[in-house]
């Protein structure tokens, strides 16, 4: 990671908004506003997301990076920037449950990697199933907290499989980083173990949607 | 009659004096399936005291483990504070949409009278009740949230961090009247004939809150709680990391900690040796696959890394077995642990 990087990192971690932001817009005097996401903000957001599942790092460090990241970036690349424009449509929701944190924290990771997303909140299977089709959503992110809302995933991709834009499912939460094979289960795309594991895997896809 | 054979609570009071007993203790912490013991829908289970006292007496002579678990659901407590719960068929019933809608609202908030409120009722009519018909043979476990961690239903967890970051006042005020509840709550539970209490804090966690926060956060506010607790308690991370804080929560007065599957057990002893009893960790969640063989090897996995000397407690490491594991993997573990669970564990030493 490169120093000024590494330097907002450490701003983030300390919920040094300030110095944050003095060192984003530092860089971006030099630079277009997507080179400084691309250079500074998502690599510090990826090593925070690893070091957090390494266990070097905690959750709300994690949650508060992603909030104030999320802002900076939409003052530099607000929504309908020419920027945004070529990506695939994302949308996020929790799947059964009011427990939003994770779903917060990714939707905060992608808003701050320059990724344009809708979010379904907290939503159930048929409702969700509905909501993909007729915004023809390619990637999908669900978030649970529960075993069993996790299990529930396994009807979404079974409903949304035949349709005419079958999007990529990419899951997340608790059940699945302590089970590996959770996310074959429910015949999902991938499964994220952290919040910056979603936009390495979203940038993985985007040559194949 | 085998004059040597212990009662399940000598077995734990061994143990928790860091000693080895006759086996290693079992608490399989199952919760739901007294559900499907009596043939019921899971609300319907919860509905009732007695439900409750039947399936943990059940689940009990099933799987012959070393405690009976007088736990009903997680936002029970919330349910007492005006909260919503939400039932599922297939898992623990889940809080609703937060009841703290915004931080001014902390202010005015006044805890639930244990006394008073139904579903608290419930749970120490079901204490009172198991105490009669167990009377000391068996720990009866209560369950209390944590101040520290009941905010996350409360006002949900992304709120919760910010106003542990923007607004320290207002989280001192959430505080002291979460302590007040605690104390309350947990008292109330001994009186009526529980034998500890699981102090469930897994917001203390590393997983949640670096050390720092917690020095100054949940360490300080379950040194005050756990004070106030007239019997022992056990602290249960929900699965979340500790060993980082691992000397701090011992310094809390509790005796017993719940470990999480993503440390080394072997670890977690070393660090613990004569302070804390450890609870845990086989893995709930990958339970529901687990095949005999599978079942056995966790099993004795986890012997072979805690079980030396006593000071161990095999159980899950998140505190509620999933409704998704079968009859089958949790027979599996409880003949496991009578396999390889017997003291003194001279198989751990050659084996290695």
């Amino acid at each position: 990671m490169n120093k000024i990087a590494n330097n907002f990192m450490q701003a983030l971690l300390s919920v040094d908004r300030l110095s944050a932001k003095q060192l984003l817009d530092d860089h971006t005097r030099k630079n277009t506003p997507i080179k400084s996401i691309e250079e500074v903000v998502v690599p510090a957001l990826e090593r925070i997301g690893d070091d957090w599942e390494k266990g070097k790092l905690a959750l709300s460090q994690v949650y508060m990076s992603g909030r104030i990241c999320e802002e900076l970036v939409e003052e530099l690349l607000p929504p309908g920037d020419p920027d945004r424009k070529d990506q695939p449509r994302i949308a996020i929701c929790v799947l059964s449950d009011h427990h939003k944190l994770g779903k917060i924290i990714v939707y905060s990771f992608l808003r701050a990697s320059g990724f344009e997303l809708k979010d379904y909140d907290t939503i159930e299977v048929d409702e969700l199933v509905d909501r993909v089709k007729i915004d023809k959503i390619e990637i999908l992110l669900i978030s649970v907290l529960m075993l069993s809302s996790a299990l529930k995933i396994k009807k979404v991709t079974e409903n949304l499989a035949n349709t005419d834009h079958a999007p990529k499912i990419i899951v997340g939460g608790a059940p699945f980083r302590f089970d590996d094979c959770l996310w074959q289960d429910v015949s999902a795309y991938a499964m994220c173990k952290s919040a910056s594991d979603a936009v390495s895997i979203i940038h993985d896809t985007m040559g194949g949607v | 009659m085998d004059l040597n054979k212990k009662t399940s609570l000598q077995r734990v009071l061994t143990t928790l004096g860091h000693k080895e007993p006759d086996r290693v203790p079992l608490f399989l912490l199952v919760t739901l399936h007294g559900a499907k013991e009596l043939g019921l829908s899971i609300k319907d289970y919860f509905s009732k005291a007695e439900n409750v006292v039947e399936g943990q007496l059940r689940l009990r002579a099933r799987y012959r483990h070393d405690c009976i678990y007088n736990f009903f659901y997680a936002p029970l407590e919330v349910e007492a504070w005006g909260g919503e719960v939400i039932y599922c068929d297939d898992g623990p019933p889940n809080s609703g949409a937060p009841f703290i809608q915004n931080f001014q609202d902390i202010k005015n908030l006044e805890p639930p009278g244990v006394d008073t409120s139904p579903c608290l009722g419930k749970v120490l009519k079901s204490a009172q009740m198991l105490k009669e018909k167990i009377g000391d043979d068996v720990p009866i476990i209560g369950v209390v949230m944590s101040p520290f961690s009941l905010p996350v239903m409360q006002m949900g967890f992304e709120k919760y961090i910010e106003l542990m970051y923007e607004r320290p006042d207002l989280f001192d005020c959430l505080m002291r009247v979460n302590e007040a509840f605690c104390v309350n709550w947990a008292n109330a539970q001994l009186k009526a004939g529980a034998t500890a209490i699981c102090y469930f804090d897994p917001v203390s966690s590393t997983t949640v809150t670096t050390r720092e926060m917690y020095l100054k956060t949940g360490f300080e506010i379950a040194k005050r709680t756990i004070a106030r607790i007239n019997g022992p308690t056990a602290t249960h991370l929900a699965s979340g990391r500790c060993l980082p804080i691992i000397g701090d929560l011992a310094q809390t007065g509790t005796a017993i900690v719940g470990v999480s599957r993503q440390e080394d057990l072997e670890e977690l002893k070393n660090r613990c040796q004569n302070t804390l009893t450890i609870l845990g960790n086989l893995n709930g969640i990958e339970m529901r696959r687990w095949s005999p063989a599978t079942t056995e090897m966790e099993v004795k996995k986890a012997i072979a890394g805690a079980g030396i000397g006593g000071g161990f407690i095999l159980s899950d490491n998140h505190g509620e077995i999933p409704w998704q594991v079968s009859d089958e993997v949790l027979m599996g573990v409880s003949e496991a642990v009578r396999k390889w669970g017997q003291y003194p564990l001279h198989w751990v030493n050659e084996e290695k």
